[in-house]
């Protein structure tokens, strides 16, 4: 029974992961960029969270929008006023770009916030409930489903509508996409507008459950990075089904080999999927 | 010659402006100390505030203190260092960034660059391993006020001072206090301890372990784990299965919050547990988590005793820098480490690290000139305080309160665990 309640908590953390992944997959899969700074728009996120909590009271359905929003608006000042100019220079400049802004995010977090740890209160979802013996915690249930809302529904727009036909599109081959009428900025602004948002949603449902911290992006965006890899750069479904697999081998590698060998079961996992499939599990070859 | 003396004065008055003036005029430079502490990564929140501590010391000891006068003797009534003709400290801070090599680097920027005389650190006993050793190459005093690592004492290092107690001075108290718990009728038949994998977690367990053994204390869980974790949900469902009557948490603050957190939502909680001292004894885990973790037993080197004693003067003027906070064991530790370092820079009547040494292998202070609730400071030659001593606390209402050894109880001791 106690196997049971392990898998279960790993599914519900492995659909966090996914959660706070889409938005990195969603940037890489638009513009082949990768955003070092995806861990602290996390944080800045559950600390938008924290501080509408602080100011205003209110529980997840008044922070999770402000959040969305906040850090919506994040992504696409960051794309006008950083990522849009790097993006001409080399790879290099990109990954130091957005790694510059990561640090920046990081340190600015310490002057505003001080390098204390800020927790929201337990009660603020709902206690846990059981069914059977397993045990739910309402904060991570909430998360959970929402992590596999919103990635399911970035999907759907990536595939299913117009504008995320024209999204993609400017993905292919932005020039030719022009010519079809495409604003490839406007596109491309959108894409980091979205997924700042879903970031910023990551950011408030996670704060309800873990500790926020200047540096908790740290500890976070690892994580997001295997996710990504992966399930495949570019694939928002795959990082839902790498969420869940990692989530799942890691807490029942730490349950029935020890908390201190999990990383090295998920990474050997992880290290043998790129091995046989280094586009990931659901990426473009 | 007009034009020399206006050149002057302009330089005068721009080092007045970036007040160095002081500095400048003084009769004796001021005597820098370099201190290194993790002000960013997992630690900094408990960095923070030993930092102020540190400073705290300097600052009582730049501006005088009339009360304190009377009982330290390197302190006086009008500010300076009285066996350094009234000199004042100069505190270099350097942040180890939670990282053994940053701390390296920074220790070394602080002995070559900045040139201070002795250095005080690290907080994280991994850390203060790698910057001792730089202190160490270049014959620089290290004094430790709080890292418990046994084998930091044990490097035969010569500019090596610690003033903290060490794992094996608690491991005793916990069994010793269990024991008394076990005569009382309380059951202690199985014991868990939950570490952090670093030098600290690491050490500490081992030593816990050991001393167990030798009393007879059954240790039948023992899980190791990473501070960093982002889900301690395994780990606690191992612990509810095996159901131990007694667990001892050895964790940083981050991990202490998940932990408390992870417990709640599990539900899970042993008769007695245990946290030793560390992530459990941050004031941010205390103000964010104390009222979930209602009769948490904990150690402390820090009680704020008597009105009118070092340690309540203090604590008064720490509350006062840090607009509330009150000192705490790892601050009030900090500060303790301090003041035995500026006692021996006093005595040493120099600035010289050799004499430095001379004079804090010869350091004798006494129980009423502690900030820390130790016997007193003498280091042995490995550079061990052997008059340090630990405190057991409980967690009541959201504030630690003394409860072991009798002598030094403010509080009756509840058990069960009680916890949310």
């Amino acid at each position: 029974m106690t196997l049971v309640q392990v898998v279960v908590s790993g599914l519900l953390l492995g659909a966090v992961y996914a959660l706070f992944s889409s938005g990195l997959t969603l940037i890489w899969g638009m513009m082949n960029v990768v955003n070092f700074a995806h861990g602290d728009f996390v944080m800045l996120g559950m600390y938008s969270a924290v501080m509408i909590w602080t100011a205003l009271g209110g529980g997840p359905w008044a922070s999770v929008p402000a959040a969305a929003m906040l850090i919506g608006t994040l992504g696409i000042a960051s794309y006008f006023l950083l990522v849009r100019h790097v993006m001409k220079g080399p790879m290099l400049a990109q990954i130091l770009g957005t790694f510059g802004l990561a640090l920046f995010l990081r340190y600015a977090a310490f002057w505003v916030f001080g390098a204390n740890f800020r927790t929201l209160p337990d009660t603020l979802v709902g206690h846990s409930f059981v069914i059977g013996d397993i045990r739910f915690e309402g904060s991570r249930v909430l998360a959970g489903a929402v992590g596999l809302a919103v990635t399911l529904l970035l999907h759907l727009l990536l595939t299913r509508t117009a504008i995320g036909s024209r999204m993609l599109a400017v993905s292919e081959d932005a020039t030719a996409a022009q010519l079809m009428g495409i604003r490839p900025q406007r596109m491309q602004a959108l894409a980091w507008a979205l997924a700042g948002a879903a970031t910023g949603i990551a950011g408030a449902l996670i704060a309800t459950f873990f500790y926020t911290s200047p540096t908790v992006g740290e500890t976070l965006a690892i994580v997001a990075f295997v996710t990504v890899s992966f399930g495949g750069f570019g694939s928002v479904l795959g990082a839902l089904v790498a969420g869940l697999v990692i989530g799942v081998v890691e807490s029942t590698s730490a349950y029935l080999i020890g908390p201190v060998y999990k990383d090295v079961v998920v990474y050997l996992m992880f290290v043998l999927v790129l091995w046989f499939r280094p586009q990931g599990l659901m990426g473009k070859a | 010659m007009v034009k020399v003396s206006r050149r002057a004065m302009t330089a005068g008055m721009a080092l007045a402006a970036l007040g160095f003036a002081g500095d400048a005029l003084a009769q004796t430079p001021p005597v820098k100390i370099g201190v290194v502490y993790p002000l960013s990564g997992n630690a900094a929140s408990a960095g923070n505030y030993e930092k102020m501590a540190i400073e705290l010391a300097a600052e009582t000891v730049n501006s005088g203190n009339a009360e304190l006068a009377k009982i330290l003797p390197f302190i006086t009534a009008g500010g300076g260092l009285p066996g350094l003709k009234g000199a004042k400290i100069q505190v270099v801070v350097a942040d180890n960034q939670g990282t053994p090599a940053a701390g390296a680097n920074q220790t070394l920027r602080l002995i070559t660059q900045e040139k201070v005389a002795a250095i005080v650190g690290s907080y994280q006993s991994g850390i203060t391993e790698t910057t001792s050793a730089v202190a160490e190459k270049y014959g620089i005093p290290f004094v430790n006020p709080e890292s418990v690592a046994a084998n930091l004492t044990e490097r035969g290092f010569k500019w090596f001072f610690r003033v903290t107690p060490v794992a094996a001075d608690f491991a005793r108290a916990y069994s010793t206090f269990l024991k008394e718990q076990k005569a009382a009728g309380k059951k202690v038949d199985s014991i868990a301890i939950i570490h952090e994998n670093t030098e600290y977690g690491n050490s500490v367990s081992n030593v816990i372990v050991d001393v167990f053994k030798k009393e007879g204390l059954n240790v039948t869980q023992n899980i190791s784990y990473s501070a960093n974790s982002t889900d301690v949900q395994p780990q606690v469902l191992q612990l509810k299965e095996k159901n131990p009557d007694v667990a001892i948490f050895i964790s940083y603050t981050s991990d202490a919050i998940l932990y408390t957190k992870t417990m709640k939502e599990l539900n899970w909680k042993p008769t007695i547990l245990i946290a030793d001292d560390a992530g459990f004894n941050d004031p941010k885990y205390i103000k964010e988590m104390g009222t979930q973790v209602e009769g948490l037993i904990s150690r402390t080197s820090f009680a704020p005793g008597k009105p009118g004693s070092v340690a309540a003067i203090f604590d008064a003027l720490y509350k006062k820098k840090t607009g509330g906070d009150a000192l705490e064991d790892v601050s009030g530790r900090g500060l303790q480490g301090m003041l035995v370092l500026l006692d021996a820079i006093n005595r040493a009547g120099s600035t010289e690290p050799a004499k430095i040494q001379a004079a804090l292998k010869a350091t004798d202070l006494k129980k009423e000139q502690m900030v820390a609730g130790y016997n007193g400071v003498k280091f042995d030659d490995k550079g061990q305080n052997t008059l340090a001593s630990s405190i057991v606390t409980q967690m009541r209402g959201g504030q630690y309160g003394a409860v072991w050894p009798k002598a030094n109880a403010t509080a009756d001791l509840v058990l069960p665990y009680k916890g949310w």
